[in-house]
């Protein structure tokens, strides 16, 4: 038998976590927190409720923006004075990524990541990387940075075109 | 100021912490001077990664210590002979075969150390080390690779790689150095055994250095002192900078 007061909140709690799944990543707009993991968990308790989120990279420099975003969009949901907390552990991994997130990094132009993270060497791997623009494998690595922490730099040898690959962590 | 509950852990925590920030200062310095736009971002990226680090074990270091200093506190308000960073991390970016080299040197002892404290009693050791260690590998990559086409490419590089790497060797024994506070945080299975990570940086520095076709630099005797706070000249002057804004304007805020 369910209560009216759990159904309440239960209700309340799908309204928070929806509110907070909205937030985009400020450098992938494409993405929301909830597509790339950085959404953990959506607790509410009485009048009270905490967002986890944990970063990509411990000095990601989105996260600020990320927290701002997610107080505004709670506050407008209904809930003020949200609280966001940040946890580190169990480390973000881009195995969380869903297929449907990585689709949208390549419609984006971002070559989403290859494969599953870990077990690779340290020392000189390399990733194949499809081009996200014609999907030619013909591509070479520019840089092992782009433009954020997040991403590598790559080239496509077939149709010439320059785009960040999303590194696999 | 009172000693902390846990001293060893509040001192072995912030000297990771000082590693790791003023190894990412030094970083910092290349923006607006790097070679290319790529490197730019990537010596950015990097320093960004470990500044990360630093902010992260601070906190804890402060949680430690339960005098209500924080991340800021520590990094902004100590002074020169209260850092207990190696010192390796505070020599000069001088020219970019030295940044890579000692690049290169801490990468190849920070990816398997990170792997070893992901092992760590102390569960949010534990929890940094997890996202550091997937970071240090591609710091690793990233200098490895550059050490080979320094190495392997004009004369002018080779050489000035060669100068970089018999500069910056005699800073390289104190990654192994386990003294009382790393020895007893050990027996408790918080610290990670520094002289345990010895064959694995060898074989990654070996390695790299074979591709690259650099010879490795004789043994000689090492420096030390940066655990007891006796810095090289150089830590004061990146102190003074970076502490600047907090010591002239305490407590402000952008």
């Amino acid at each position: 038998m369910v209560s009216a007061l759990d159904t309440r909140q239960d209700e309340r709690r799908a309204r928070a976590r929806a509110a907070a799944a909205e937030v985009c990543d400020p450098e992938i707009p494409v993405l929301t927190i909830a597509d790339l993991g950085v959404l953990r968990d959506v607790e509410v308790a009485g009048d009270e409720v905490t967002v986890t989120i944990t970063p990509t990279y411990s000095g990601c420099p989105a996260m600020r923006m990320i927290e701002f975003e997610i107080v505004t969009k709670l506050a407008e949901a209904g809930f003020p004075d949200a609280q966001v907390r940040t946890v580190l552990s169990p480390a973000w991994t881009t195995d969380w990524m869903s297929e449907e997130a990585r689709e949208k990094l390549r419609a984006y132009g971002i070559a989403p990541p290859q494969g599953r993270a870990g077990g690779r060497g340290a020392l000189f791997g390399h990733d194949t990387v499809a081009c996200p623009q014609c999907g030619g494998t013909d591509t070479e690595r520019v840089s092992e940075f782009g433009s954020t922490a997040c991403k590598a730099l790559y080239r496509c040898r077939s149709c010439g075109e320059p785009f960040d690959y999303f590194k696999c962590i | 100021m009172a000693i902390p509950k846990d001293k060893a852990l509040f001192d072995y925590a912030v000297r990771l912490a000082d590693d790791q920030l003023v190894l990412g200062h030094r970083l910092s310095e290349w923006c607006g001077r790097a070679p290319t736009l790529e490197e730019e971002l990537a010596l950015a990226n990097m320093g960004l990664d470990l500044i990360g680090q630093a902010r992260s074990l601070y906190a804890h270091a402060g949680e430690v210590e339960g005098e209500g200093r924080d991340e800021d506190a520590l990094a902004y308000l100590r002074s020169e002979r209260e850092f207990t960073n190696m010192l390796l991390v505070e020599q000069p970016n001088d020219d970019f075969a030295h940044t890579m080299v000692r690049q290169l040197f801490h990468a190849a002892f920070m990816a398997p150390y990170w792997e070893a404290m992901t092992g760590s009693a102390d569960a949010t050791l534990s929890g940094i080390a997890g996202k550091a260690v997937k970071e240090a590998r591609y710091h690793l990559r990233h200098s490895a690779e550059w050490i080979v086409r320094l190495g392997d490419g004009t004369q002018e590089s080779h050489a000035r790689t060669r100068a970089a790497l018999d500069h910056l060797w005699v800073f390289t024994g104190e990654l192994f150095e386990m003294d009382e506070t790393a020895l007893s945080l050990l027996g408790r299975g918080v610290a990670v055994d520094a002289r345990a990570l010895k064959p694995a940086w060898d074989s990654a520095v070996d390695e790299t250095l074979a591709r690259a076709g650099l010879d490795r630099p004789a043994e000689i005797a090492m420096l030390s002192g940066g655990r007891t706070g006796r810095h090289s000249e150089h830590l004061g002057h990146l102190l003074a900078e970076m502490q600047y804004m907090q010591r002239a304007y305490p407590g402000m805020t952008w």
